[in-house]
């Protein structure tokens, strides 16, 4: 049904969404399903009103001899009125809500089989990775200047940690916007479903040098991601290293994301 | 005491020029000075968007009209060429620019034109008083203004420049002046300290109109027989009341904060920044409405005035207004839904923000209604409020995106967000013009150029289209608001026409108002003398001269019906002005005028 009313769209050629950066991310299918279907219904309320409004406009001109219509109102088309927006509203307002929650409720949020700890600071993004151990906070953590990696169709989570004023996570393949706080921990999470290099912009004002404050999300592919873990964290000889496909691989050293259900919250996915 | 403080400066006295233009205590002259302070100073927050604009269309180039200054004036000390060096925006200036066009645009034009100018003029003469409740009160509540205005406009040349914060100012950037990254620290401090004093201006502003409209209507003016221009300004002076000594207290916390020490705010010191927000928005959402709802009320009057039509469904009209009053305090939070409040709060407020969108969509139904059957007569305040009715229903709609949570995830920040606010917000400037142009002969006694005004709503109707339409479209796309530069991103490159587009379309924007500033300077000269009723309307400002003298009524008027009798077929003619009595079930007029 939505496909059909989208091609129609297409073909009207009045399909705003179009513009929409391409979908990268697990939930951003879900999200633009929420945004065609208010834009449908809107657009055809602007349709109705900007329709009577012209029609009014050519029909009830005034002419010598005609006398306007002596009306205060009439109570049963109010009532509809009412009750029709009231019904979409709060329609549009639960089929919102089902996809807000699984994005942004931390009680909802998927088990993450990598873990990032991005920083914000005028002007820079900073990723921060747990290392072998798989703790934040140790030796073996590795920081990346405006450069994230993380593997295709695994569940990212972050920690959106904030140090000076408030900036915000966005990334718009992703459909991803978080504010991030200073001194407070935000959780967030994505899943990246296309590989590529996606721009990563603060998308709150944050001074003078917030124009041009971004980074860059790499999705490689397993075999690459196990490769760039690898080079990075050059583990001691070992047969751990298995080949792509097989997310879970905690021992060997090498998958910085060591946590003890890794592989379980993929396969859960 | 308030009615015979009103009635001994109401006698018809002749008054110094000082008295009379500066210190009056007239309520119409009051409501002028508010007017012209309003356009001036909507001159200001224009030329600063088209700063904005240019920044955006032509990143990093040489502002227009730059090639006269000399190299030595750009080696000197002067404080253009410091701001501004050899004629490019920087991006400290540009945070300034677009933070101080928004602060501008809503405390020092809406709000002053809407309430201070048409609330003054417009409150007492439609009840049919001959002056507010407190006069004194309100000569005081511009003078209070004033101060206000000037420190705002000082404040761009202090070092650092104005401030840059955006015009929400959140903290820790507006509450730490080291964030700010200027040298000096005094731009922010004095936003702040301007808004808290413009702050008791609207206080006693609101005071005075509630006051006068509970307390000194005419003979027979019961509250569902005033037009909805009042009623909208009684929500308003309510609204106000209750929403401004929340902004005043945040902003004194803040200041606090900047410069004594305080962690209000700072996070560093044990501070919550999203407290500010939240005050903020508490005061900042019935704000929204503080300055769409006078926009409403009075294209509510002009529609039905040209549409020689009762206005559709008086009473939810009404109730509608007050359904939007009294949401307006439970719907703060869709402003901070990415902001790391909890989610869940971002559910409740998701509803009560659809709840809200219920009677806006109701008054929208109901001009449409108003329109249904009429007679129109096209004139210029006609076309501004229909004008204002098709923008409002843009902006309205597209604020429906944004109530949904997922979907605010994205376009949250974005330029969908600012198309939205200048369909709404800027759309409000169309309600301003439609009263203008409708009350222009009322308050100056004289008409405006009709041909010019069509002229003027014509090419503001398409500009402001082709300007804020497109930006709808940026936003889908991504585009981030408040960047200095575009071009620093790779996914914005492809939007670079786009954004010379909306810079050119904005420039022909600006300049289209040069027809309104020629009409309405030159009718105030030259135009031709108003009637006292030239467009047929039943309310009771259209029974008193043109200009109205001091007093405003040459008898006491006496009210009789509600205020939207058009076309009744109780009279001959297509209107029945309020104050004029009907023997009961005979059709003959007779009246005062």
């Amino acid at each position: 049904m939505l496909e059909q009313l989208i091609e129609l769209m297409n073909r009207l050629n009045v399909n705003m969404l179009n513009w929409l950066p391409e979908a990268a991310s697990t939930y951003a299918p879900a999200i633009d399903e929420v945004f065609y279907i208010i834009y449908i219904i809107t657009g055809l309320a602007f349709l109705l009103v900007t329709v009577v409004m012209f029609w009014c406009l050519l029909r009830f001109k005034a002419r010598p001899g005609r006398r306007a219509r002596y009306s205060h109102g009439n109570v049963a088309l109010e009532l509809i009125w009412t009750i029709v927006p009231t019904i979409v509203f709060l329609g549009i307002f639960f089929y919102s809500q089902s996809t807000w929650s699984i994005i942004k409720y931390p009680s909802e949020f998927p088990e993450s089989s990598v873990q990032v700890r991005v920083v914000a600071k005028q002007f820079a993004w900073e990723f921060h990775y747990p290392g072998p151990d798989g703790e934040f906070d140790t030796e073996d953590d590795k920081m990346f200047d405006g450069d994230m990696v993380v593997p295709v169709n695994q569940v990212v989570g972050l920690t959106l940690r904030g140090s000076d004023v408030i900036h915000s996570f966005f990334v718009p393949e992703f459909r991803l916007k978080q504010d991030i706080l200073p001194r407070r921990d935000i959780p967030a999470w994505f899943n990246a479903t296309k590989t590529g290099r996606f721009e990563t912009p603060c998308a709150e004002l944050c001074g003078p040098g917030h124009s041009g404050m971004k980074g860059w999300v790499n999705v490689y592919s397993d075999a690459e991601y196990q490769a760039w873990v690898a080079e990075q964290w050059p583990a001691p000889v070992d047969t751990g290293v298995e080949e792509m496909g097989q997310e879970d691989m905690p021992q060997g050293g090498v998958d910085p994301m060591d946590q003890e259900d890794s592989g379980q919250a993929d396969t859960a996915q | 005491m308030s009615e015979s403080s009103a009635a001994t400066h109401a006698g018809h006295h002749r008054e110094g020029f000082v008295k009379h233009y500066f210190f009056s205590l007239d309520h119409k002259m009051i409501g002028r000075q508010f007017l012209f302070t309003g356009l001036f100073m909507l001159v200001i927050g224009g030329l600063l968007a088209m700063m904005v604009r240019w920044q955006l269309g032509y990143p990093e180039e040489p502002l227009p009209f730059m090639g006269g200054f000399s190299e030595d004036f750009w080696d000197g000390e002067s404080w253009w060429a410091q701001t501004a060096p050899f004629g490019i925006v920087t991006s400290e200036f540009y945070n300034t620019l677009f933070t101080m066009h928004a602060t501008i645009m809503i405390f020092f034009v809406v709000m002053p034109i809407m309430i201070g100018g048409f609330g003054n003029f417009l409150v007492p003469i439609c009840i049919g008083a001959k002056d507010m409740a407190f006069p004194t009160l309100n000569m005081l509540s511009y003078w209070t203004f004033v101060p206000g205005v000037l420190l705002m406009l000082l404040s761009f040349f202090v070092p650092g420049g104005a401030a840059g914060g955006g015009w929400t100012s959140y903290a820790p950037l507006a509450a730490v002046p080291d964030y700010a990254g200027v040298e000096g620290h005094w731009g922010v401090t004095l936003w702040c300290i301007s808004l808290f004093i413009i702050g008791f201006s609207s206080l006693m502003g609101s005071i005075n109109y509630i006051t006068t409209i509970i307390n000194m209507r005419a003979p027979g003016m019961r509250l569902f027989r005033m037009p909805l221009t009042i009623w909208s300004l009684f929500i308003v002076a309510i609204l106000l009341l209750l929403a401004l000594p929340v902004l005043t207290s945040a902003l004194a916390m803040m200041v606090f904060d900047r410069l004594f020490g305080t962690n209000f705010f700072i996070p560093d010191g044990g501070g919550e920044p999203l407290l500010w927000q939240h005050l903020f928005w508490f005061f900042g959402h019935p704000e929204v409405y503080v300055l769409v709802l006078p926009a409403m009320g009075v294209t509510s009057d002009v529609l039905s005035t040209f549409a020689r039509k009762p206005i559709f469904g008086y009473r939810a009209m009404v109730y509608s207004m007050c359904a939007i009053a009294f949401l307006s305090w439970v719907v703060w939070g869709h402003h901070m839904f990415q902001s790391g409040m909890d989610p869940v709060l971002g559910t409740a407020f998701t509803l009560t923000t659809m709840l809200i969108a219920v009677p806006s969509a109701i008054k929208t139904f109901n001009w449409l209604g108003t329109l249904w059957g009429s007679s129109i007569r096209f004139t210029t305040a006609m076309w501004f409020a229909l004008g204002f009715v098709s923008l409002f229903t843009i902006g309205g709609l597209s604020g429906i995106f944004m109530a949904s949570t997922p979907v605010d995830i994205f376009i949250h920040d974005t330029y969908y967000i600012v198309a939205h606010i200048h369909y709404v917000v800027a759309g409000i400037i169309f309600g301003i013009f439609a009263g203008l142009y409708f009350w222009f002969p009322k308050m100056f006694g004289r008409m405006m150029s009709e041909t010019l005004g069509k002229l003027h709503f014509l090419l503001t109707f398409v500009f402001f289209n082709l300007t804020f339409f497109p930006m709808h479209f940026l936003g889908v796309g991504g585009h981030m608001r408040r960047i200095y530069n575009p071009e620093q991103y790779e996914f914005l490159q492809p939007w670079q026409e786009m954004n010379t587009f909306i810079t050119m379309m904005a420039l022909c924007l600006g300049a289209s108002q040069i027809f309104f500033a020629i009409n309405f300077i030159g009718s105030l000269i030259w135009g031709r003398r108003a009637e006292d009723n030239p467009w047929e309307a039943n309310t009771l400002e259209w029974d008193a001269p043109s200009p109205p003298p001091h007093g405003n009524f040459l008898e006491d008027p006496v009210v009789y019906r509600g205020a939207y009798e058009y076309s009744s077929p109780e009279v001959e003619e297509d209107w029945l002005p309020q104050s004029v009595y009907l023997e009961p079930a005979v059709a003959g007029e007779e009246g005062h005028d």
